[in-house]
């Protein structure tokens, strides 16, 4: 059994001597089909183009020049798929994970990582307990739903006004985040009028908005993905509701301003993590290359990927090598500035606390006002 | 009150919604006994295709108003709808006539996934803006109720195609000859009925239905995707149950009332329940609601009574 | 067992005897063969084997009783969570392994008969659009109740269930025998879930041949017939729905335990459907068929997902599409053609207590 797999090994690097330098692959694994799809490429997407990227720089690792390759895996947005990915990227020897996006495929897809000794960088499972599991190699470059849920309700609560309606869309994400918005509220001295359910796949709210209506709120906080957001403003407008709206960073993106077609105004707030793209070194043309790389917009994950990539690859250059078990130890000591802010985790393997930025809808795109 | 009444227009207008992708489930499911899996992908195909011709139309004859231009890409859209609907049905239905009963669910569930994947080869994998062209922004509220009028046209439009196909069912010669097949294969062939034809004619103008469904769902919510016809199709398919499946009428009634049931249910389950449910309920109280009155009438609401008929 | 090896093409008829041994030999290579292609393919040996279970269950309540449930994961769902709260620090109980997988298809027996009780008088597909919502109704529970008690941790899950422990034997450690040899948790889980099939398959094979089988068969066939004939519908279709959802349970508890992690995003429809396209694609009532459909079906993606990218390039030198993409489209037509040439699935139930022709048959219906 062992030598078919060195035979097959063997093949493998046969095939890559042509080029005449170390080829290291890394994986990607999220959703690549189903409904989430658009957001799982958008992963893909930023893996990709850090790792054209940094192969166009050039990388030498053990005094070797390296080529990176991505294997990138469709979870289907399904637990028991992504184990049997995460099994297939370790079987086939990539290096480190850059992945998944549901936290509920992260989750057991990370103990498989943990078997095989791959690091694994969240680039938006926003769980607490995917880096509680006592797992080395797990991290995240996004924030989890503690430090973003309250600045959103901070915010809330004493800029926008006392009165707060809370919509939760059920997703583990949307859950996490809204439970922080709620205690939040409440510590900031602002009562919540009510907190209304809605799902990800749902289109129509126009029944829980009505509802939000009645109780007269001064700002309504959605905590859910901008593929709701924006018909959600747009039936906003269409009750004639004229409290303020404030959603976390799944929503803050240039997709919900495109799907709410005309109805969203400087009445609509959203944060994320991080310092605004335009003052990061590496995120001001981020959007423009990625639009010209793949001939598609950011969606909201990218840079986060981008990030993950590029905090995997500078573990490796800190530790001159790519064995995993190596650079392994370095992931945690890195410390650049990145298109999401300053890339560096703590020592569960979270995103160290790096401002929250408040952004405004004004002329057309999101400004940071905070 | 006014909570209450701009909770039933809420409901009304989802609810017409459903109806008409509701009818398409119910006719072919009177004249074949087939759960048309893929019914809620021919309405993403609609959207979609509108989508398409919306903007071709916009970049190439920009002067045509709002109106043509929409009625334009509906009409390309129903058209291509009805070639789908009738090949689908000749590809991967008719074969299977005389299968065992659950063969055409497979074939329609996989049907079901490949239209959603070549939508996704041609539409990719993001959300599209379907353009408005109907004002989606409220009149002037009467009686404190918000209304728009894409939510008005929705409601004129499915009421009108709603009255046209019942007057097509009941009083046209195709309509009596559909009723004979639905009522039996074998003795309206021998009557001289061209059964192929009345069932393809049943998926067409099923189709066309959901092509204009799609796109008046698309209208209403600014959105197109190409895994968008899932949950209609799911809500759909529970109206046509909750009506008496195989029953025109009631799938209208099925599909208008699941439609307010989940308006009003989400509004005032909180409320009801002592604050114990919630909101995130919503799809539990139409799934409740059709348990309670399937065990009560277990043929729907307005299902025939049959004492047994497989 | 029979009948699988009956189905082996050319040796099953010649020789049962031999046919019979290749199966068992198969059964127990299997993971060995599949460790030649890497873990990956032991792992969804192991999960196939959870579908074979899932599929016998589902195939006595659709196959063998007749009755159309689209909302089947909603037993599997009840096991995997019966499991996870009965034994993982979300209430800090950690019960022994025997005592709750018996409490997991418990309960998910008593959801069984709670979805029977009051869908007694449906027919066909009221009865199937009420089993839809069951499962709907039981996933959308899950996912909520996490307020205004915390009893399932909502959508975030519930992590760190206990793995299997047999009498002091962890299932999920490497398991060391002498000095050399180290048997990988996989194998170990593979073993353990082939002995529950191979006890299920036993079991039900005896149920299909006893008087409930064939009263099951009588009710499928002709409801009032079978009425007429003294058979006392109401218990065997909730005996159907309870047996049923016990293999659901069992499957259920053994996924929670395999995975450490279960979250309601593991029991949406499409589970649902996959189970039921397993059955219909490998020949409904018959347990050989849908043996071979849950295999199948659960190969069958991850193939595609292997050979995607190579195949294109050896064709087109280039790929042009997608290899998830590829993927969901192949099997969709694998779906649509497999039942147009054999409407009846790969291997059809054969008619000693099956007569498809009167299930089926819609002009016989009208």
């Amino acid at each position: 059994m062992k030598h078919t797999l060195v035979a097959l090994a063997v093949l493998g690097l046969g095939a890559s001597g042509a080029y005449a330098q170390e080829v290291v692959k890394l994986g990607t694994a999220a959703p690549l089909t189903g409904t989430q799809a658009h957001l799982g490429k958008d992963i893909e997407n930023g893996v990709r183009l850090a790792i054209e990227e940094y192969n166009a720089k050039g990388v030498t690792l053990g005094g070797k020049k390296v080529k990176f390759e991505v294997q990138a895996e469709d979870d289907q947005a399904d637990p028991k798929t992504a184990t049997t990915v995460a099994q297939r990227l370790a079987d086939s020897g990539v290096k480190g994970v850059i992945g998944h996006l549901n936290s509920g495929a992260s989750i057991p897809a990370s103990r498989i990582y943990n078997e095989a000794g791959l690091p694994q960088v969240s680039p938006a499972s926003t769980n607490p307990k995917l880096t509680q599991q006592g797992f080395k190699g797990a991290f995240r470059t996004i924030a989890n739903d503690v430090q973003q849920g309250q600045a959103i309700g901070r915010y809330a609560a004493t800029k926008l006004g006392k009165r707060v309606a809370l919509i939760d869309d059920r997703t583990a994400y949307g859950q996490g985040l809204a439970d922080e918005v709620d205690k939040a509220v409440k510590a900031a001295g602002g009562t919540l009028t009510g907190r209304e359910f809605t799902s990800d796949k749902a289109t129509d709210f126009l029944a829980i908005l009505t509802r939000i209506k009645a109780q007269n709120p001064d700002v309504i906080v959605y905590s859910g993905m901008d593929t709701q957001g924006g018909p959600m403003l747009k039936q906003i407008k269409q009750l004639g509701i004229t409290a303020r709206f404030i959603t976390g960073d799944g929503g803050c993106t240039g997709e919900i301003i495109k799907l709410a077609g005309g109805a969203i105004g400087s009445h609509a707030y959203c944060t994320q993590p991080g310092l605004p793209l335009d003052k990061m070194p590496g995120g001001k043309d981020f959007n423009a290359r990625f639009k010209k790389r793949f001939n598609t917009d950011v969606q909201i994950y990218a840079p986060y990927s981008y990030d993950a990539t590029a905090a995997i690859i500078e573990a490796m250059k800190a530790a001159n090598s790519a064995d995993p078990a190596k650079y392994g130890a370095f992931i945690s000591k890195v410390n650049f500035p990145g298109v999401i802010g300053t890339v560096a985790f703590d020592a569960k393997g979270d995103i160290k606390d790096g401002a929250v930025t408040v952004y405004q809808f004004k002329a057309g795109k999101w400004e940071a006002v905070q | 009150m006014e909570t209450l009444l701009q909770q039933t227009v809420n409901g009304l207008v989802v609810g017409s919604v459903y109806a008409l992708v509701a009818l398409g489930y119910t006719m072919v499911y009177g004249i074949l006994g087939l759960i048309n899996f893929a019914h809620g992908d021919v309405l993403m195909v609609g959207a979609l295709v509108a989508l398409e011709a919306i903007r071709l139309i916009q970049t190439h004859a920009p002067e045509l108003g709002l109106v043509p231009t929409l009625l334009a890409g509906l009409s390309v859209s129903v058209l291509v709808c009805m070639v789908l609907g009738y090949t689908i049905e000749r590809t991967a239905y008719r074969r299977l006539r005389n299968a065992p009963r659950l063969a055409p669910l497979i074939t329609a569930i996989g049907v079901s996934f490949l239209l959603q994947t070549i939508a996704m080869i041609i539409w990719g994998r993001n959300y599209h803006t379907f353009p408005q062209l109907v004002s989606t922004t409220p009149l002037e509220p009467v009686a404190g109720v918000f209304i728009t009028p894409v939510q008005i046209a929705i409601l004129v439009v499915s009421a009108l195609l709603m009255m046209a196909l019942m007057l097509l069912v009941n009083k046209t010669r195709l309509g009596r000859a559909m009723r004979a097949t639905a009522e039996n294969h074998k003795v309206a062939s021998l009557m001289g009925v061209d059964t192929n034809k009345i069932i393809a004619a049943t998926f067409i103008i099923g189709s066309a239905l959901a092509a204009v469904a799609g796109v008046m769902f698309s209208s209403n919510y600014g959105i197109a995707h190409y895994a968008m016809g899932f949950m209609p199709g799911l809500k759909a398919f529970t109206a046509a149950v909750l009506g008496g499946i195989g029953n025109l009428g009631g799938a209208m009634l099925g599909g208008l009332v699941l439609g307010l049931v989940e308006s009003i249910g989400a509004g005032y389950i909180e409320d009801m329940s002592f604050g114990f449910l919630n909101s995130s309920y919503q799809d539990i109280f139409a799934f409740m609601i059709l348990g309670i009155v399937l065990i009560f009438r277990p043929t729907g609401l307005l299902g025939e009574r049959v004492a047994d008929r497989a | 067992m029979n009948e699988l090896a009956l189905a082996i093409p050319w040796l099953g008829k010649r020789n049962p005897a031999a046919a019979r041994g290749v199966v068992i030999l198969l059964a127990f290579v299997a993971p060995l063969i599949a460790m030649l292609f890497g873990k990956t393919w032991v792992r969804i040996l192991d999960f196939a084997m959870l579908y074979v279970m899932l599929a016998i269950g589902l195939n006595l309540v659709v196959g063998f009783a007749g009755l159309l449930d689209l909302g089947y994961i909603a037993f599997y769902a009840v096991g995997a969570y019966a499991f996870a709260l009965l034994a993982s620090p979300h209430f800090d109980l950690h019960l022994p392994f025997w005592l709750v997988l018996p409490l997991g298809a418990g309960f998910a027996a008593l959801a069984g008969i709670i979805l029977g009780l009051p869908t007694l008088r449906l027919r066909g597909d009221y009865l199937a659009i009420v089993t839809l919502g069951f499962g709907e109704i039981v996933r959308i529970f899950m996912n909520n109740l996490n307020q205004p008690i915390n009893i399932t941790n909502g959508p975030q899950g519930i992590n760190m269930i206990d793995p299997l422990v047999l009498f002091g034997w962890d299932v999920s450690k490497p398991l060391k025998i002498g000095e050399e040899i180290t048997v990988n948790s996989l194998f170990q889980y593979y073993y353990i879930f082939l002995a529950f099939v191979a006890l299920s398959v036993v079991l039900v094979q005896r149920l299909q041949v006893s008087r409930v089988g064939r009263a099951w068969a009588a009710i499928r066939d002709d409801e009032l017939a079978a009425k007429a004939i003294g058979i006392n519908t109401r218990n065997m279709k909730l005996l159907a729905f309870s047996l049923g959802a016990t293999f659901g349970g069992v499957s259920g508890g053994l996924f929670a335990a395999f995975q450490g992690f279960v979250s309601p995003e593991s029991f949406s429809l499409m589970e649902s459907i996959a189970v039921l396209t397993m059955i219909v694609f490998g020949g409904m009532g018959n347990l050989a068929g849908v043996i071979v459909g849950a295999l199948a079906l659960t190969a069958l993606p991850e193939v595609l997902r292997y050979v995607a990218i190579p195949v294109q390039q050896a064709l087109f030198d280039k790929v042009i599409l997608d290899p998830e993409v590829l993927r969901m489209l192949l099997l969709s037509l694998a779906m649509i053609f497999m039942m147009l040439l054999r409407p009846a699935g790969l291997i059809p139930a054969y008619s000693r207590y099956s007569r498809p022709e009167l299930v089926v048959g819609k002009e016989a219906g009208k």
